[in-house]
């Protein structure tokens, strides 16, 4: 480590010509990124462009093949010892994972001051949760666990952590995924503060018009190289877009709605309870016909899950009455945890669907067979069926989600998220299949987080508020209005 | 030199010990090794059944200790000519005690909450006593001078597979249900089923549609079944009576033995007979030169750690290691 002086004006973090090989993909190669001091940083690029690795690389978690680290204006690069996490940490920089990384059963103040050291003593980080909260404007309640935080909430108490061991660099990873719209907006100026503060950002993201809306500077990853880096200012929707997809973005075809058909699932007076017993959708009534597609929009913690999940026939109905076809589809919203079982094989997952209703012996042939087809009809980049699902990108993984729900002829098809993390491309493959499935009569409801989404998609929708589900016009501001209670 | 020497010699007599006491004689083998690796491998095999569906199933000692008492009680009451029905009775008896025995647990895990492993541990505890309490009392031999039970009646016992040896019919259905058991969880929907709520319950209920709460409560009883037919097989097949300390710890060692395996039904067969091979070569060890059996207690714990500490670096998928926290594998 030098011990040169740090010069007022280096910038927050370089890297230098980073390569990161694994195995036979070379996932970096020679990338160069520069965030300077007070700015916002978008990272930009598909799925597997290797965003999340270059961000590894920078906070310590993966040693690249080859490459320079310069932090506040120190090479980090080390010596004899790898940069780890712990050094990255201690000069000032902070990650917040998309999947988020607290202890659920510990409260708020433990889990801030989780990884420190010395003694704990409760009133010293209780202050220091007083004092990070109302240095950065950022409010959260102390003394709940940290599994009774809403997702908004989980994540305040992660960038809360980082700046509790006085972060200046923070990294965020998808931060925008899980919130709502207004919650992104109160996210994206909160960064913008930090950031005028003399705090810099990093923002990995998808999101073409959030990384314009906020950042200084944006790079963009292609295939592991650096292919477009530039002021924010000077940049459009459309030129990145371009150099993400460089044979470009397909716009979304206006499709003609189709006639409905029958109806195929009817709520009563329905309530949902959840696993905790509390009672989180309260006297829905509504019908969905074949051939039309419901959005349901929500803000996060409404209830909406539970409705989508009673829907799917995965919750208890806990009063009232719902009546389901017998043939469902389900996209769950995690993948990972509730769509696949990441250790089995892609066979093996594909043979999950309905396996509480198998009988007899697996036709594990058969469900080979049905996997090699599927992979082909839905262009899954995997060498064979056999392999495991956790080898897969995310996108090919949902690809094997959606696939397996819709690979027969179903009547209902609820999608909870159905595109969150994917790239452009996967997520217009994605709805291509919803609408297929619609006008092949199916009655597709979808939610997602990206109003825009569900806008897109949806020829009806739902919005759930506080447990409380009507149906509102396809309206950009009257759905707005209905998702945050107003009349 | 001198002492070089010696000690050399007193390896090659210690090695020479244990081979003699584990597999190097006919006898040892047959009437050691072989019939110890017996109850090892339906306990293990049931272990690793209940792993498999994520139930921590620890009381397979209290499970085999159940099942020889409901043998012993079987073998004690049936007259000597009923041929081969009272086999077929006195181990499905144990069998069944077994079952109930784990079934105390699936019951407090379903309804109130309560942990396999500190259930199926307590009830250990409460099982060796019940031997202890019954082998003093309503069960002990009629001159009351021994603590333990009269000899079960002929027509409950297991044939010996050769005369000379005390190698008993068991062997055969350890075989038969070590390969039953594969074939249960990889060809099965049910045996499916337990490997899908094993490795993520959450996906196995809301992609698969499957109650997991009952295949694992299911998963606990048949691992205690298994476990309480093995106690009814040591009784019918070696001791032909009760008493205490009927099981040097079949239950605890099953456990070594599945978790060597990996959980592999059939990868049992092998565990189980090199963990035999292990325990009857240290007591050679003892018998013949003087080394504390303890030692093989040792190369067990070894074992298990070196396996474990491979299957953490190749990622093997038991529960038991919670899926690493995955920061962004996409990016």
């Amino acid at each position: 480590m030098s011990t040169e002086k740090p010069e007022r004006a280096s910038p927050t973090l370089e890297l230098r010509g980073v390569v990161k090989r694994f195995g036979a993909v070379t996932a970096l190669d020679a990338v160069d990124l520069t965030v300077e001091r007070g700015s916002v940083h978008a990272l930009l690029g598909e799925n597997g462009a290797g965003k999340s690795t270059l961000m590894r690389v920078a906070y310590g978690l993966t040693a690249p093949d080859s490459g320079s680290i310069r932090l506040f204006g120190q090479d980090r690069t080390g010596g004899g010892r790898p940069f780890s996490v712990r050094d990255a940490v201690r000069a000032g920089v902070g990650m917040v994972h998309q999947h988020m990384s607290l202890v659920p059963s510990l409260s708020v103040v433990e889990n801030l001051v989780l990884g420190g050291t010395g003694l704990f003593r409760p009133g010293d980080a209780e202050a220091l949760l007083d004092r990070v909260s109302g240095e950065s404007g950022l409010s959260i309640r102390r003394r709940v666990l940290a599994r009774d935080l809403s997702i908004v909430e989980q994540q305040r108490l992660e960038i809360l952590k980082a700046l509790a061991r006085q972060a200046r660099l923070l990294i965020l990873d998808e931060p925008t995924a899980v919130l709502a719209p207004s919650e992104v907006d109160e996210l994206l100026r909160w960064i913008r503060a930090f950031a005028a503060g003399g705090g810099s950002v990093v923002l990995v993201t998808h999101k073409l018009r959030e990384a314009l809306a906020v950042a200084d500077d944006v790079t963009v990853l292609r295939r592991g190289r650096v292919v477009f880096v530039g002021r924010a200012t000077a940049s459009s929707e459309q030129s990145l877009a371009h150099a993400i997809f460089p044979e470009g973005t397909r716009e979304s075809s206006s499709f003609p709605v189709p006639s409905v058909g029958d109806v195929v699932l009817q709520a009563d007076a329905l309530d949902v309870i959840d696993a905790r017993g509390v009672r989180r959708i309260r006297s829905a009534s509504f019908q969905l016909r074949r051939r039309e597609i419901v959005g349901v929009a929500a803000v996060e913690g409404s209830g909406h899950r539970d409705l989508l999940l009673a829907l799917a026939g995965r919750q208890p109905v806990g009063g009232g009455t719902l009546r389901l076809p017998q043939r469902v589809g389900l996209i769950p919203a995690d993948r990972e945890r509730d769509g696949l079982i990441p250790e089995f094989t892609l066979t093996e997952n594909l043979a999950l669907h309905a396996l509480g209703a198998r009988r007899g012996l697996m036709p594990w042939r058969g469900l080979a067979q049905r996997m090699t087809e599927l992979l082909k009809q839905f262009n899954v980049v995997a060498p064979s069926a056999s392999v495991r699902a956790r080898s897969l990108s995310g996108g090919n993984q949902q690809r094997i989600v959606v696939g397996r729900e819709l690979e027969q002829e179903v009547d209902l098809v609820v999608a909870d998220n159905p595109t969150r993390g994917l790239d452009l491309q996967a997520t217009e493959f994605v709805h291509a299949r919803l609408r297929d499935a619609a006008a092949r009569g199916a009655a597709v409801v979808v939610h997602s987080s990206d109003l825009d989404e569900v806008l897109a998609l949806a020829s009806r929708i739902l919005v759930v508020f506080d447990g409380q589900v009507k149906e509102v016009a396809v309206d950009p501001h009257l759905v707005g209005r209905a998702m945050l209670g107003a009349a | 030199m001198i002492a070089d020497l010696s000690l050399a010699n007193d390896f090659g007599q210690i090695l020479d010990a244990f081979w003699r006491g584990s597999l190097g004689t006919s006898s040892a083998l047959f009437s050691g090794t072989l019939v110890r690796a017996i109850p090892l491998t339906i306990v293990g095999v049931g272990v690793s059944l209940a792993f498999r569906a994520g139930v921590f199933n620890i009381g397979g000692e209290g499970q085999l200790l159940l099942g020889a008492v409901a043998a012993t009680v079987v073998g004690l009451l049936l007259p000597n000519k009923v041929g081969a029905a009272g086999i077929i009775l006195t181990l499905s008896a144990g069998a069944l005690a077994g079952a109930a025995w784990a079934g105390i647990a699936a019951v407090l895990r379903n309804r109130f909450g309560v942990l396999e492993v500190i259930s199926t541990i307590m009830l250990n505890f409460v099982a060796a006593n019940l031997v202890s309490y019954l082998v003093r009392g309503p069960l002990q031999e009629p001159t009351h001078t021994y603590p333990q039970t009269d000899l079960i009646s002929a027509a409950a016992r297991l044939p010996r597979l050769w005369s000379e040896t005390r190698l008993h019919a068991g062997i055969l259905i350890a075989i038969c249900l070590s390969i039953a058991s594969w074939w249960f969880l990889t060809r099965t929907a049910a045996g499916f089923r337990v490997r899908a709520v094993g490795a993520s319950p959450s996906a196995a209920g809301i992609s698969g549609l499957v109650d997991a709460s009952s295949v694992t409560a299911r998963a606990l009883l048949v691992s205690g079944a298994l476990a309480g037919l093995a106690g009814s097989i040591e009784v019918t097949g070696v001791t032909y009576a009760l008493y205490e300390n009927l099981s040097p710890g079949y239950g605890f060692s099953a456990i070594a033995v599945a978790v060597l395996a990996r959980l592999h039904p059939l990868a049992v067969l092998g565990t189980a007979l090199l963990i035999a091979t292990l325990e009857t070569g240290a007591l050679g060890m003892q018998r013949d030169a003087g080394v504390p059996s303890v030692v093989a207690s040792v190369l067990e714990a070894m074992a298990i750690l070196v396996v474990i500490g491979i299957g953490g670096r190749t990622g093997a998928s038991w529960r038991w290691r919670k899926r690493r926290a995955h920061a962004g594998a996409e990016a």
